[in-house]
């Protein structure tokens, strides 16, 4: 059983920035948060059903930081599509060149996050499942996976459903997966051995992807006046807190 | 080409994943433990299934195999979030492991050794006693030979984990007449007949540790729990220290920059007299020299951690690193507080906590004093280091590279 996890490498939250260019700065990245979730479950996976996890990511040459914390945790192999020509790259165009990375690694499962914590469209893992026409199971609290199939668990309105489809298939998986690993020690040593792959364009037999979006502006809004920062013991804090919203006259 | 100070993938994720073990494991409860003066031995459990208590150990005997730059980082980033957490690695992994690495025999090793290494035991460092500190060789607990075994007596007072710690490294004299040449090593468990602990209370700071006393009654350890040979125990204890402090000093950059993290929160949040005090010049004083012995003191850590990788002698480094980098970890300390005005005196801000546990380390492994002494009598000429039968190994990645 071979699992691929999607892993895009995103700033850290909350440092997150415009550059001189207009586009979010790109010089450190760590494993999207959400795609963490999805990483631990394959984990899981390989630990208990003997599968092999390997991960795909694309982005600049810093995504390697995100696939290495990934191999520290545990998986077994990374692939970077990293080129050039694919800075500035939009949904579209992400969307097929993971797509023929993945015919290449040719996994039984396809595991993404919900959405990424700097772009935060949530739609790559879908689009990825319908361009190669794989089943597409999304909102994943649990995930199982048999002989040629996976089952998932996820909430709907009254209930949970369970759902199941045949392998080769894509599942978006959320938070209530359970908390992701640590790297330990002895996985960053581990992981030390691993090499990262990197994949052109024209390892993948792609042109650049045309670009159909345009951004038309990026403007950092001005920060609002008048806030107010409380910190320190957490009664405090709430007092503070409700004074604040008491002379408001809220709620 | 020969100076390159860049950090390795690995480095950053050794930072990266302590951060992350801290702030979900530690910082959410720290202000509670010390107020309450409790220790969470769970969470030194925790630190040993993430590997860290075996960090600088052979992976061959259940170490994590690290580099000691990685070994600094990881005592950095605990004491960031609170001194008794790097105090676990000073003495279960420094005074404890390292030395077992280097003194042990085969046999201990895999029977002492390992177990620590995998994070299955807790272990500490027994030297100082109620009557001798910074005098060692001034020990009054003794160690009869009677056939295969030693048989101890005495008392050891001011051991960090005590009360909580499974394995012993504890030194004795077998003649007292012989001063210093008389201290042999010993390894020791709880559960011997004779041995028992006590915890200390009243401490100023690092109420998060436990720190107590060991009292000795006719102890009997086998000759194979003998850690070097008869009248070694002084040089062992002297090369254990080396890793002691190394622990220490990287610590205590780590306490600086908890130090500077929240004065420069605080200096930016913080206004009178129509600005943030950051811009205030006094203020930007105090700052800018936290700063300024936080990066030196790294720097000394990262050139003792240099030799150790390479298996050098580095008692002369590792003293100037730990001496610095405390000695300007309480002065940090003494200037968070007063960065925080009125609020830093309280606990409702972490920098009250910072000094009391900053004051700590120019105590132990070496005051101060000490290290001022060892330093002059280096370049004064007095003091040369000597061969050592087991001289210090390299970590495993210079190993391996060898
Ligand atoms: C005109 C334009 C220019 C852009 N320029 C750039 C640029 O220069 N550099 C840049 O990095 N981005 C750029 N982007 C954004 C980039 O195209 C999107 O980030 C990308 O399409 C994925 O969308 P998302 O982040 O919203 O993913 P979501 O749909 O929110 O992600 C869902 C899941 O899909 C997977 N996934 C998404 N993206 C990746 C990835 N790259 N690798 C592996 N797995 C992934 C993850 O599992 C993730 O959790 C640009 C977008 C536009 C519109
Ligand atoms: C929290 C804590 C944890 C500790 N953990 C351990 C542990 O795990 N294991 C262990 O073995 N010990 C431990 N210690 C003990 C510590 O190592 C000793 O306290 C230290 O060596 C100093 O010894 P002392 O307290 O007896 O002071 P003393 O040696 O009595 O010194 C008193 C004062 O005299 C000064 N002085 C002494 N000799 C000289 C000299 N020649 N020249 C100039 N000044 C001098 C000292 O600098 C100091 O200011 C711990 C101590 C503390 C506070």
């Amino acid at each position: 059983m071979k699992i691929c996890v999607l892993v895009k490498g995103v700033p850290p939250v909350g440092t997150e920035r415009l550059g001189a260019d207009g586009r979010i700065e790109r010089t450190t990245l760590e494993p999207n948060g959400a795609d963490e979730y999805v990483l631990e479950r394959a984990l899981q996976l390989a630990e208990s059903a003997g599968a092999e996890v390997s991960l795909l990511t694309m982005g600049p040459e810093s995504a390697t930081d995100a696939l290495r914390k990934g191999l520290a945790m545990g998986a077994s192999s990374a692939v970077r599509v990293g080129d050039p020509r694919l800075a500035g790259t939009d949904l579209r165009g992400t969307v097929a060149v993971l797509a023929a990375a993945l015919r290449r690694i040719g996994p039984d499962l396809i595991l993404a996050g919900t959405d990424s914590s700097d772009g935060g469209a949530g739609v790559a893992g879908p689009a990825i499942a319908a361009r190669l026409g794989l089943p597409c199971l999304v909102n994943a609290s649990a995930i199982e996976v048999a002989a040629g199939s996976v089952t998932i668990r996820r909430p709907v309105a009254g209930g949970l459903e369970t759902l199941r489809a045949p392998l080769p298939a894509l599942v978006v998986g959320t938070q209530l997966l359970g908390e992701p690993r640590y790297p330990s020690l002895r996985g960053i040593m581990a992981a030390r051995s691993r090499t990262i792959e990197t994949w052109s364009l024209a390892d993948l037999g792609l042109d650049a992807p045309a670009v159909s979006t345009i951004v038309t502006g990026s403007a950092v809004p001005p920060p609002r006046a008048g806030a107010e920062i409380v910190r320190g013991d957490a009664g405090a804090v709430a007092d503070r807190i409700l004074a604040f919203l008491d002379a408001r006259g809220l709620p | 080409m020969a100076i390159d100070l860049s950090l390795t993938p690995e480095h950053r994720l050794v930072t990266e994943s302590v951060r992350d073990f801290v702030a979900a494991e530690i910082a959410p409860h720290i202000r509670g433990w010390d107020e309450r003066g409790e220790a969470h031995r769970e969470v030194f459990e925790r630190m040993g299934a993430e590997g860290y208590l075996g960090a600088p150990i052979w992976e061959r005997w259940g170490g994590a195999g690290m580099d000691y730059i990685s070994f600094g980082i990881l005592c950095e980033e605990l004491e960031r979030a609170d001194t008794a957490f790097r105090v676990v690695m000073s003495v279960h992994a420094g005074l404890n492991s390292l030395t077992l690495l280097q003194w042990g025999t085969e046999d201990q090793k895999e029977r002492w050794l390992r177990p620590q290494a995998e994070g299955r035991k807790l272990a500490t460092f027994a030297l100082t006693e109620p009557g001798s500190g910074t005098d060692a060789a001034a020990m009054t607990t003794t160690a009869r030979r009677d056939g295969d075994s030693y048989v101890l007596n005495g008392a050891k007072l001011w051991i960090s984990l005590a009360d909580l710690a499974d394995h012993f490294l504890v030194f004795a004299t077998v003649d007292r007449s012989l001063g210093h040449r008389g201290i042999t090593a010993f390894l020791l468990r709880r559960g011997m007949p004779g041995l028992e602990t006590h915890t200390i209370h009243g401490k100023m700071g690092i109420h998060a540790g436990n720190t107590g006393g060991i009292y000795l009654t006719d102890v009997r350890v086998p000759v194979e729990d003998r850690l070097g040979e008869e009248g070694e125990g002084f040089r062992i204890a002297m090369s254990a220290i080396d890793q002691g402090r190394f622990t220490v000093a990287a610590g205590a950059v780590g306490l600086a920059q908890a130090c500077l993290d929240a004065s420069v929160r605080y200096a930016r949040e913080r206004r009178t007299f129509g600005e943030e005090i950051g811009r205030h010049q006094l203020v930007k004083q105090m700052i800018a020299t936290m700063g300024q012995g936080i990066e030196a003191g790294r720097l000394l850590c990262w050139q003792a951690a240099w030799r150790k990788d390479r298996g050098l002698r580095s008692t002369r480094e590792t003293s100037l690193a730990k001496w610095f980098c405390t000695d300007h970890a309480v002065k940090a300390a003494l200037d968070a507080v007063q960065v925080h005005g009125a609020y830093g005196y309280s606990s409702e801000y972490p920098v009250e906590r910072y000094l009391r546990n900053s004051k700590a380390a120019v105590i132990y492994e070496g005051t101060s004093q000490l290290h001022t002494i060892i330093q002059a009598d280096y370049l004064l000429g007095y003091r040369e280091d000597g061969a050592l039968r087991c001289p210090p190994v390299p970590s495993q990645p210079y190993l391996d590279a060898e």
